[in-house]
C-alpha cells in the first residue's frame, strides 16, 4: 500500500469537489474492494475522500412508484429491505448470492456497481494486463481464463464483471443518479453506465473525474417471478462462472441478465424477445457474438443449461 | 523407556480420563482471543520492527541488477536483507531451495529481500520500491509433457521408489477382468488459517523465534546449519499454531529473514508471509499423474496390481509416493509399485496431510469402483474380498498389527445404508437433483517416531508436563494432559500442559499422523519414570504402588502426591524409542468412506448431501478431537475432489490462483452432516498407548467416495481431479 491522505467529505458536493481536486484520489465507501487492491498496489490513490457519513444510506420510493436507493446503503441492508424483497426480489436474491456475510455488511450499492475484476493476472502487479497497466499486454488470453468473460471483450482485455448485484440492476433497467464536480446531477442507465474494454480496458465506467454516484433509481415494480440463478464452483463465497437474472411474467414473456460470462452485466435485447421460445433461443440471442478461449469455452453451454434449468423451475411453478 | 515387544495390561488400559471425551483444554484461550500466536508475541519481543518479504517476480533465472536506493530513503526504513548482504548462508536439509534467493533464482516469488520499517505499512510500501532486474531464463513447468523424463526419485519417508513381487505383467495378461486407467491430480496448496509467521530477537549470539511451527527440534537444527551457529543458540517457542497441514513442518523464509533482519537492524523483528505469497513462496503438494492397472478373477479377486506415479519438483527436491498404499491395501500375488520423478521449475513441493495417500487414494479407490463395475462385484463387498491380513508384498510372514478394514467397510455401509444404493448409475432423481452414492476405502500408515516429556508434581499436587510437541490444532494439549492424568491418577483440570518450546524435551512433534501416539507414548515413558520416583520416597515398591485419587497407594496406605512433592517438587524426564516392531508387523490405519452426492441435471454443479465413515486406528484417545480431526480431513477430502487445484501458468511457471478468493477450499454451504464412527480397536504393537494416527486417515480416501458418488448419480466417470463443471459438462457432451 502507498501512503495516501485522506479526507471526510462534509457533503456530496464537497466530496465530488475534492475528488476532482487532488489527481489520482477516489472514493471510499465500504472499501471491500479498494483495500484490497491498495494492499497489492493494483491501485495506489493519492488521497481517499471517505463519502461514508453523508447521509446515502437510505431507501426511498420515488413520485414515479419507483424505488431510489442511496449509494451508501450497505448490501445487507438492501437485500432485506421489505420493499426490495417484495417488489424487486431478483434484487434481494442477487445480492445474498455474493460475497459473504461479514463483506456485505460493508460493501454499498455505489460500490458494488465499481467492484473491479477478479481477473488473477489483474491482481498480480507482475504479470502483464493492459486494465491494470494499459500497454503491458494481457496475461490471460493465453494464460488461465476459466472465470473470465466472453462477451463484451476485445483484443486488450478478457476481465469479467464480477458483480452479482449489478446483474440484478441491469434486468431491473436502474438508472445511475451521480453528482459531478462541478455539482450538476445526471443520471445515467445501467446498460450505458459500464463500458467495454476495447482499447482501453482501463476505462470501466463513464464516471467523470471527481463524479459520484449518489444513488440508484429502480423503475415501478413490474411485477412477475424473480429468480437469480448462480453457477459456481462451491455453494457459496465463490464468483459466478454463470449466473442468470430473470423475471418470467404470466404471459410467457420473460426478461434475461447475465453475470460471470460479461465483461459488463450482460443483457441483450434479442434474448428478451426469444423468451417464448425457450432456453436453447435465449442462450443464443445472448451469446451472439460470444468469444471463448479453452478454458472457458463451457460457459457457453452453461449458459443454456442454466437458462433450461430455469425454465423448468418456471415450468413446475405454473 | 523402549518399546520392543507388544504392550501388556498397563495403566493406560484404566480408561478413566484416556478414550473418554474431552473439551480442549486450550479450547476457552483460543475462542476468547487470549491465546497468542507467534505473530503478536510483543510481550515477549516488545518494539519488533516490520519485515516485508519482496518475492520474485520470475521462475528461474539471474538477478541482473538490484536498486535498493528508492527502498532505502522510503518512510520509516530501517534495513534491508538481501543474498549480497546476509552474509554466507547454508540450506537446510528438507529445504529443497534455499529461502533467501539470489544472485540465483529458483522459483516465483522465492524471497530475494526483506525490507525492514518501523511500520508494517512502511515496510510493505517500501518492499514495492525495491527494483530487481532479472536475466530470466526457460524453465519447465508442465508435468505432462515432461513425464517421460521422470528418473527415479530419492528414498523418504515413503520407502522406496519401486516395488515389486510376484509376475505382475504376466498375471495382468492372464486376467479375466481388468481396469486399466490413468488418473490425474492439481497442485495444492495447504491454505492453513494462520500464515507462517515469526518474531525473531537476539541476545548476544542467541537467537529466539516466536514462530509457527509444527516440528520444534528439526527446525532449531534447520536453523543453526543454515545460519552456521550452534543449535544451543536457537530457541524456537511454538506454543499455538493456527493450522500447518505439513506446510509448517520446516524452516521457512518468515523464520530465516526475521532471524536475518533482526540481526541486521539490532531489534526483534516480526515477519508473515502474505497470503498471496503463501502458494507460491512455500511448499505445496505436488501434482501427480498415476497409472494404475488391476486385473482380478471373474470374482473381482485381484491377482495382479500395479500403480505408476509421476510427479515434479525442483532439483533436488522428492516424489510425490502416491503409490504407497497399494503396497499394503490390497491381495494380489502379482504386483509392482513405481515412483518417477521430473524436474519442473515451479514452487518448491513437499507434504501436505496425508502425502502420499491423499492423492494416490483419488486414483486406487476410483480404480477400485471401475473394477467392481466391471466384474459386478458391490464396492464395498469387493474390497472385502481383496481384504489381506498380512503385508502382500512381504508375504504372511509380516502380519499387520492390527487390521479392521473388513470392520469398518461393513459397520460403515451399514450405519449409511449402503443397501440402498442402486448400483446402477444415472437412476435416482430428487427434484432437479440426480443422486448417487459412492464409497471408498481409507488407508494412512501409521508412523512412530522417538518422543521425549519431562513430567513432575508440586506440592500442591498439581501435575506438570513439557514437551516440544506442538498443537497444530489438533488437540495435542488435552490427550497429552489426558495421558498424564491418567498416568498420575488425577482429573484432568489438575494437569498443566506447556508444549512448544525448544528447551523442552524433544518430541515426535507434529506430522504424518504419527503425533498424537508417539507424543503420548512419550509423556507415558515421563510418567512411568515419575511413578517410580514417587513410589520410592514414599517408601512403596514401584510396581505395586497405586494412584487413585491424587494419591500413592500400596495396600491400605496412602499418601497424596503432594506431600510426596513437597517444596521442591518431583520431576522426572524420559522418551519412548522405538524397537523393530514396525518392522515385523505392517502397521496401518483403516476405515471406509460412504458419500451421496447431488448432481444437478442441467448445470452439473455437485452437491455433498451426506457423508459417513467408520474408522479404526487404535485406541481412540480423545473422540471429541479425534472426530474433529477426521471430520476436518473429509472436508478436504471434498476439496481435493471438488474445488482444489493450484492453476500453473506454463508460460510464467507460477500458480496463478494464490489467494484464497481463487483457490478454493469448502466452505459451511459445501459441508452437511458428516457421521463419524471409530471401530473399537487397540493396537498393542504401535505403542503403549495401543493408539495409532487419525489426523490424516480421514482425508484418504474421502474424494474417492465423492467421485464414485458422482459416476454413480450420473454415470460420467471422471478422473482428472477436481471434478468440476467444466469437465463435467465435456463429458456428458462427449
Amino acid at each position: 500500500m502507498k501512503p495516501f491522505t485522506y479526507e471526510r467529505a462534509a457533503s456530496v458536493e464537497a466530496a465530488a469537489k475534492a475528488a476532482a481536486s487532488v489527481q489520482g484520489a477516489r472514493f471510499i465507501a465500504g472499501g471491500t474492494n479498494l483495500l484490497d487492491l491498495m494492499k497489492l498496489q493494483v491501485e495506489t490513490p493519492a488521497h481517499l475522500v471517505d463519502v461514508n457519513h453523508l447521509g446515502l444510506d437510505r431507501i426511498e420510493k420515488t413520485e414515479e412508484g419507483g424505488l431510489r436507493i442511496g449509494a451508501l446503503v450497505r448490501n445487507t441492508d438492501l437485500a432485506a429491505d421489505q420493499t426490495v424483497r417484495r417488489d424487486y426480489a431478483v434484487l434481494s436474491r442477487a445480492l445474498v448470492a455474493g460475497a459473504s456475510g461479514q463483506l456485505r455488511n460493508k460493501a454499498t450499492t455505489g460500490g458494488n456497481l465499481l467492484q473491479r475484476t477478479r481477473c488473477p493476472y489483474f491482481y498480480d502487479t507482475r504479470m502483464p494486463c493492459n486494465k491494470r497497466k494499459p500497454g503491458s499486454g494481457c496475461g490471460a488470453m493465453q494464460g488461465m481464463s476459466r472465470s473470465l468473460a466472453i462477451l463484451g471483450v476485445s483484443d486488450a482485455c478478457i476481465a469479467q464483471h464480477p458483480s452479482d448485484m449489478a446483474v440484478a440492476m441491469r434486468l431491473l433497467d436502474a438508472q445511475v443518479d451521480t453528482v459531478g464536480a462541478d455539482g450538476a446531477k445526471r443520471s445515467v442507465p445501467i446498460a450505458d453506465f459500464h463500458l467495454l474494454p476495447g482499447d482501453t480496458p482501463d476505462r470501466e465506467t463513464v464516471l467523470k473525474a471527481g463524479e459520484m454516484i449518489t444513488s440508484v433509481t429502480l423503475p415501478k415494480p413490474i411485477g412477475g417471478t424473480h429468480v437469480y440463478r448462480k453457477v459456481r464452483d462451491r455453494a457459496s463465497y465463490a464468483f459466478a462462472l454463470v449466473s442468470v437474472a430473470a423475471i418470467f411474467g404470466e404471459d410467457g414473456t420473460a426478461r434475461f441478465a447475465f453475470g460471470g460470462i460479461g465483461a459488463k452485466p450482460w443483457r441483450v435485447a434479442a434474448a428478451d424477445a426469444a423468451a417464448k421460445q425457450g432456453a436453447k433461443a435465449v442462450a443464443e440471442a445472448a451469446l451472439a457474438g460470444a468469444r471463448t478461449t479453452h478454458h472457458n469455452e463451457f460457459k457457453r453451454p452453461l449458459v443454456e443449461r442454466t437458462l433450461a434449468s430455469l425454465y423448468r423451475q418456471q415450468e413446475a411453478r405454473a | 523407556m523402549k518399546f520392543d515387544t507388544p504392550a501388556g495390561i498397563n495403566p493406560i488400559d484404566k480408561g478413566r480420563v484416556v478414550g473418554i471425551p474431552h473439551d480442549r483444554i486450550d479450547g476457552a484461550a483460543k475462542v476468547t482471543g487470549t491465546a497468542p500466536y507467534a505473530y503478536e508475541r510483543h510481550d515477549a519481543a516488545p518494539n519488533a520492527a516490520y519485515g516485508w518479504i519482496v518475492g520474485s517476480a520470475i521462475a528461474t533465472g539471474r538477478i541482473a541488477a538490484m536498486d535498493l536506493r528508492a527502498a532505502e530513503s522510503a518512510p520509516g526504513v530501517i534495513g534491508i536483507v538481501t543474498h549480497a548482504n546476509a552474509g554466507k548462508l547454508g540450506k537446510g536439509n528438507m529445504n529443497t531451495a534455499p529461502l533467501l534467493g539470489g544472485p540465483q533464482v529458483d522459483h516465483y516469488e522465492q524471497a530475494l529481500a526483506l525490507v525492514i520499517a518501523d511500520t508494517f505499512e512502511n515496510a510493505r510500501a517500501a518492499a514495492a520500491l525495491v527494483r530487481i532486474d532479472y536475466a530470466a531464463e526457460d524453465g519447465k513447468f508442465d508435468l505432462a509433457a515432461e513425464r517421460l523424463n521422470g528418473v527415479i526419485p530419492p528414498e523418504g519417508f515413503g520407502g522406496p521408489a519401486d516395488t515389486k513381487a510376484g509376475d505382475f505383467d504376466t498375471a495382468f495378461a492372464r486376467a479375466a477382468v481388468k481396469v486399466e486407467q490413468t488418473y490425474t491430480t492439481p497442485d495444492q496448496s495447504h491454505a492453513m488459517m494462520e500464515p507462517h509467521a515469526t518474531i525473531a530477537a537476539w541476545n548476544g549470539d542467541k537467537l529466539t523465534l516466536w514462530t509457527s511451527n509444527q516440528m520444534i527440534a528439526w527446525s532449531v537444527g534447520e536453523m543453526a546449519k543454515t545460519l552456521g551457529i550452534s543449535k544451543d543458540n536457537v530457541r524456537l517457542v511454538s506454543p499455538y499454531i493456527g493450522g500447518g497441514f505439513g506446510a509448517k513442518l520446516f524452516l521457512r523464509a518468515d523464520a530465516l529473514l526475521a532471524a536475518l533482519g533482526a540481526k541486521q537492524v539490532g531489534r526483534p523483528v516480526k515477519v508473515a508471509i502474505a497470503r498471496p505469497q503463501i502458494p507460491n513462496n512455500t511448499t505445496h503438494r505436488p501434482a501427480t499423474i498415476q497409472r494404475i492397472r488391476l486385473g482380478a478373477d471373474k470374482d473381482g479377486v485381484i491377482d495382479a496390481i500395479a500403480h505408476e506415479v509421476w510427479s515434479g519438483d525442483l532439483p533436488g527436491g522428492g516424489a510425490e509416493t502416491a503409490a504407497q498404499q497399494t503396497r499394503l491395501l490390497y491381495r494380489g500375488a502379482n504386483r509392482m509399485t513405481a515412483h518417477r520423478l521430473v524436474t519442473l521449475n515451479l514452487p518448491e513441493g513437499n507434504a501436505m496431510r496425508a502425502p502420499g495417500e491423499a492423492v494416490g487414494l483419488l486414483a486406487l479407490e476410483v480404480a477400485m469402483d471401475e473394477l467392481a463395475e466391471a466384474s459386478g462385484v458391490d464396492p464395498v463387498e469387493l474390497r472385502i474380498r481383496n481384504d489381506v491380513q498380512y503385508d502382500p508384498e512381504a508375504g504372511p510372514q509380516r502380519p499387520f498389527s492390527s487390521r479392521k478394514l473388513v470392520e469398518c467397510l461393513r459397520a460403515g455401509a451399514d450405519r449409511f445404508g449402503w443397501a440402498k444404493r442402486n448400483p446402477k448409475p444415472g437412476q435416482v432423481r430428487d427434484g432437479r437433483w440426480l443422486v448417487g452414492m459412492g464409497m471408498a476405502s481409507a488407508f494412512r500408515n501409521n508412523l512412530v517416531g522417538k518422543s521425549g516429556a519431562r513430567i513432575g508434581v508440586d506440592a500442591k499436587g498439581r501435575i506438570i508436563v513439557e514437551t516440544d510437541m506442538t498443537d497444530i490444532g489438533t488437540g495435542s494439549y488435552t490427550i497429552i494432559g489426558q495421558t498424564a492424568a491418567e498416568m498420575l491418577g488425577v482429573d484432568l483440570d489438575q494437569v498443566t500442559v506447556r508444549l512448544g518450546d525448544s528447551r523442552f524435551p524433544v518430541s515426535a512433534g507434529s506430522g504424518g499422523q504419527w503425533g498424537a501416539n508417539s507424543s503420548t507414548a512419550g509423556v507415558y515413558a515421563a510418567a512411568m519414570a515419575l511413578r517410580a520416583k514417587l513410589a520410592e520416597k514414599a517408601g512403596y515398591p514401584a510396581d505395586k504402588a497405586q494412584f487413585d485419587d491424587g494419591l500413592v497407594k500400596f495396600g491400605n496406605q496412602s499418601q497424596t502426591l503432594g506431600a510426596l512433592a513437597g517444596g521442591e517438587g518431583i520431576w522426572a524426564e524420559d522418551s519412548m524409542d522405538y524397537g523393530d516392531l514396525d518392522k515385523r508387523y505392517a502397521q496401518a490405519t483403516f476405515g471406509a468412506h460412504f458419500c451421496e452426492v447431488g448432481v444437478d441435471m442441467d448445470t452439473a454443479e455437485v452437491r455433498i448431501r451426506r457423508m459417513g465413515g467408520a474408522f479404526a486406528a487404535g485406541r481412540i484417545l480423545n473422540p471429541k478431537s479425534a472426530r474433529s480431526q477426521v471430520i476436518g480431513a473429509m472436508t478436504m477430502g471434498v476439496g481435493a475432489a471438488l474445488m482444489e487445484a493450484l492453476d500453473v501458468d506454463t508460460r510464467f511457471g507460477f500458480f496463478v490462483n494464490h489467494d484464497m478468493a481463487e483457490y478454493l477450499v469448502p466452505v459451511h454451504a459445501d459441508i452437511p452432516h458428516q457421521d463419524v464412527l471409530f471401530v473399537d480397536e487397540l493396537d498393542d504393537k504401535s505403542s503403549p498407548m495401543k493408539a495409532k494416527g487419525v489426523g490424516e486417515l480421514g482425508i484418504c480416501g474421502a474424494g474417492a467416495a465423492v467421485a464414485n458418488a458422482i459416476y454413480n448419480a450420473t454415470g460420467i466417470r471422471l478422473r482428472d481431479y477436481p471434478l468440476t463443471i467444466d469437465k463435467l459438462l465435456k463429458a456428458q457432451a462427449a
